[in-house]
């Protein structure tokens, strides 16, 4: 079969690989019909994160026609309609139970590297290096899915894959970071980012009841789809000082609750922005942090900060005395997708939002790498590229 | 957690002096170089103290990795090739006419003596490691995993002795010969075979299970696990306690990496996967044949039935 496999940093190859077999009585085999690149496979692009291997499949938002079940698996048959969580969960752990399924405590087979590096390992995740669990991922023609018992989500008839692919992982990835903001009648809710998972956080906090949503990035066609498709107000940070703007637009009380949907690859334009970029160049820390630096520093007293921007090791110059001393919460986590699956279809079907307004691009599964590239340089205004690979 | 034998080797014991006189020489070569230049007889100018303050950078360096690892030959020789480059200097330094000729020469000396203590303590600590094949030491490992299931199916789980090698990397099958007797059989590196029987000795149902291998198993070790509530209905804590006596020579190298050249992983490793199976039914598997390899191709499917337990 095709799958697009990573070869190095920022090189891609769509390849022919063996196709995947049922290695356990939980697994199913999923034939992918659509498949998304995510902001989070930009990390992996650029080699920010460790324990890749040359030829190693990516992709973990995809979706497709079960083809295969193992012995144990009894709610889903061949010819079912799947959408797949992006975290492996086998929905027994005590993780599980507590419906924290991205800390699932079974799925990661190779959990002792993520020890080594966190103190204890999260799930296992398609396509997301080996210290997540070395499995192949689903920008592929086919996936092994495994606990599919617990993971994927039957799709009802009448909805397109684009209406459905993204609670694979952004749509509840922003739905969390919003969920996580706690909020109350009245609050205004400031997201750093407009990207996919962005953009979802700014229609999840309005789901939520926020009163006002304020984005903030750097590309005027980001934050056009913010203004015009996701109805928040909206700052460029090259154009006007973020911390100065928020505090006037909030009447001086600051943001309630502050999102970060950036990520360790920030970029901040200045001395801040250099220091960062010559730190990770020289591997004294493995993220760049700007955007959570200042949603720290802009959020009001009292308030949360929401993290759902990936981040893997050490970052630098981390504004503890702000969150001690406003008393902050800190909120973050791998969205525990399989949580949220169900009420998000649910807000699908009846029409409270509309999911494919983030879709920029589709393309055949064989310009994977191209795709990338758009997706990486924000080129020819690239927002979200779904793969067709059937 | 993996415990050693407690007392240092003479050998140990000898590089944990070498240390200390690397860091004390380390610290004067760094603080005073212009004394140490007058003491070897070079003479003290900016270019010599400069070379002496990052000889004792390397010293210090040295001595505090000597200090860390004293059972590690490699810091010893680093010592030797750092006292090479000593001798390197010292000789360049007798060629100037501004050097005292009788104190570098004293120096040289003194850095001779010094390297062959260097060499003799890291062949010393060569012959030993590692530490864990030393004949006469037992290696003491123990490791707890918390289980979602009640204490009676873990119990019950762990006392039917036919589910080891579904969740026990190396152990290859295990028959009960008795109702406290089980033969063992597992494989090693290179296809070596290790045999030996096991009697249990304690046997509470739902608390603790002690065994010891018998007389004649190729594996001389005992070992226990007990069971107990985890607070606030979080299911079982399991606690495993395994001793073993490695031999000496060829076969001893092989045990200790069958119990893994990290023993305290490989008991982690075990019972991860003990959890899994009692958990979920199955082991999680990669789609690679383990780490360090492309995702795809699968692993073999032999392999996976076997570590999975999957019948078919």
């Amino acid at each position: 079969m095709r799958a697009n496999c990573w070869m190095g940093t920022r090189h891609l190859e769509v390849t022919e690989v063996p196709e995947p077999k049922i290695l356990n009585p939980r697994d199913a085999i999923v034939r992918i019909t659509s498949t998304a690149i995510c902001g989070s496979d930009l990390h992996l692009f650029n080699g920010f994160i460790p324990t890749m291997r040359r030829g190693d499949v990516l992709g973990h938002e995809f979706m497709g026609e079960v083809v295969e079940v193992g012995a144990a698996v009894r709610n889903l048959s061949a010819g079912d309609r799947v959408v797949v969580p992006f975290p492996i969960a086998c929905g027994q752990c005590a993780q599980c139970e507590r419906e924290m399924y991205s800390l699932c405590e079974n799925s990661n087979p190779n959990a002792w590297m993520a020890e080594k590096l966190w103190g204890y390992s999260p799930c296992g995740i398609f396509g997301y290096s080996h210290m997540l669990g070395g499995y192949a991922g689903g920008q592929a023609e086919y996936a092994r899915v495994p606990f599919a018992d617990t993971g994927p989500l039957k799709v009802p008839e009448g909805l397109t894959d684009d209406q459905v692919l993204f609670l694979s992982d952004i749509f509840p990835t922003g739905y969390m970071a919003a969920d996580m903001c706690h909020i109350q009648p009245g609050d205004i809710v400031a997201v750093w980012g407009c990207g996919p998972v962005g953009q979802f956080a700014i229609k999840s906090a309005y789901l939520l009841g926020a009163e006002r949503v304020i984005a903030i990035d750097r590309f005027p066609y980001r934050l056009d789809i913010a203004r015009q498709k996701a109805g928040a107000e909206v700052l460029n940070y090259e154009q006007v000082d973020v911390l100065e703007a928020l505090e006037e637009m909030t009447g001086g009380r600051g943001p309630d609750a502050c999102i970060d949907a950036v990520g360790l690859e920030g970029h901040a334009p200045g001395m801040m922005g250099a220091y960062d970029r010559i730190k990770t160049i020289m591997m004294l820390e493995t993220g760049r942090p700007p955007a959570l630096r200042e949603a720290i520093i802009a959020c009001r007293s009292g308030g949360t900060v929401s993290v759902a921007g990936v981040y893997g090791g050490f970052i630098d110059k981390f504004p503890m005395g702000a969150i001690v001393n406003k008393s902050l919460t800190l909120r973050s986590g791998q969205c525990h997708v399989h949580r949220y699956m169900k009420p998000l279809l649910q807000r699908i079907q009846s029409g409270e939002i509309d999911p494919t307004f983030v879709i920029t691009h589709h393309m055949p599964l064989d310009q994977a790498p191209e795709a990338f590239d758009l997706f990486a340089n924000k080129e020819d205004e690239c927002l979200k590229v779904v793969l067709r690979a059937h | 957690m993996t415990h050693h034998g407690d007392e240092h080797t003479n050998a140990e014991r000898l590089a944990i002096g070498l240390g200390l006189f690397s860091i004390g020489l380390g610290l004067a070569e760094a603080l005073a170089p212009g004394s140490v230049a007058r003491l070897i007889g070079v003479p003290s100018t900016e270019r010599t103290r400069s070379t002496l303050r990052g000889m004792g950078a390397r010293e210090m360096a040295t001595g505090a990795a000597i200090l860390a690892q004293p059972h590690r030959p490699e810091w010893l020789w680093a010592r030797v090739g750092g006292d090479a480059i000593d001798l390197a200097l010292l000789g360049g330094a007798l060629g100037s006419e501004h050097t005292d000729r009788r104190r570098a020469a004293a120096g040289t000396f003194a850095v001779l003596g010094a390297a062959a203590l260097d060499a003799y303590c890291a062949i010393e600590l060569g012959r030993a490691t590692p530490a864990f094949s030393r004949g006469r030491e037992r290696v003491h490992v123990e490791h707890a995993v918390t289980i979602n299931k009640p204490i009676g199916e873990v119990y019950a789980f762990w006392r039917d002795v036919q589910n080891f090698p579904r969740f026990m990397r190396h152990i290859e099958a295990v028959e009960a010969t008795g109702d406290r007797r089980s033969r063992w059989r597992a494989t090693g590196p290179a296809g070596t075979r290790f045999e030996w029987q096991a009697e249990i000795t304690d046997d509470r149902p739902d608390e603790r299970i002690a065994w010891r291998s018998l007389e004649g198993s190729d594996v001389e070790h005992d070992g226990e696990v007990t069971f107990s509530h985890a607070p606030g209905a979080r299911g079982t804590e399991v606690r495993v306690r395994l001793e073993y006596a490695p031999p000496g020579g060829a076969a001893g190298r092989a045990i200790a990496r069958l119990f893994g050249e990290e023993p305290e992983q490989q008991i982690r490793e075990d019972l991860r996967r003990f959890k899994q199976l009692i958990e979920t039914g199955e082991i999680a598997l990669s789609d690679g044949p383990g780490l360090w390899r492309p995702a795809q191709p699968a692993r073999r499917p032999e392999d996976v039935t076997k570590l999975a337990g999957v019948q078919r």
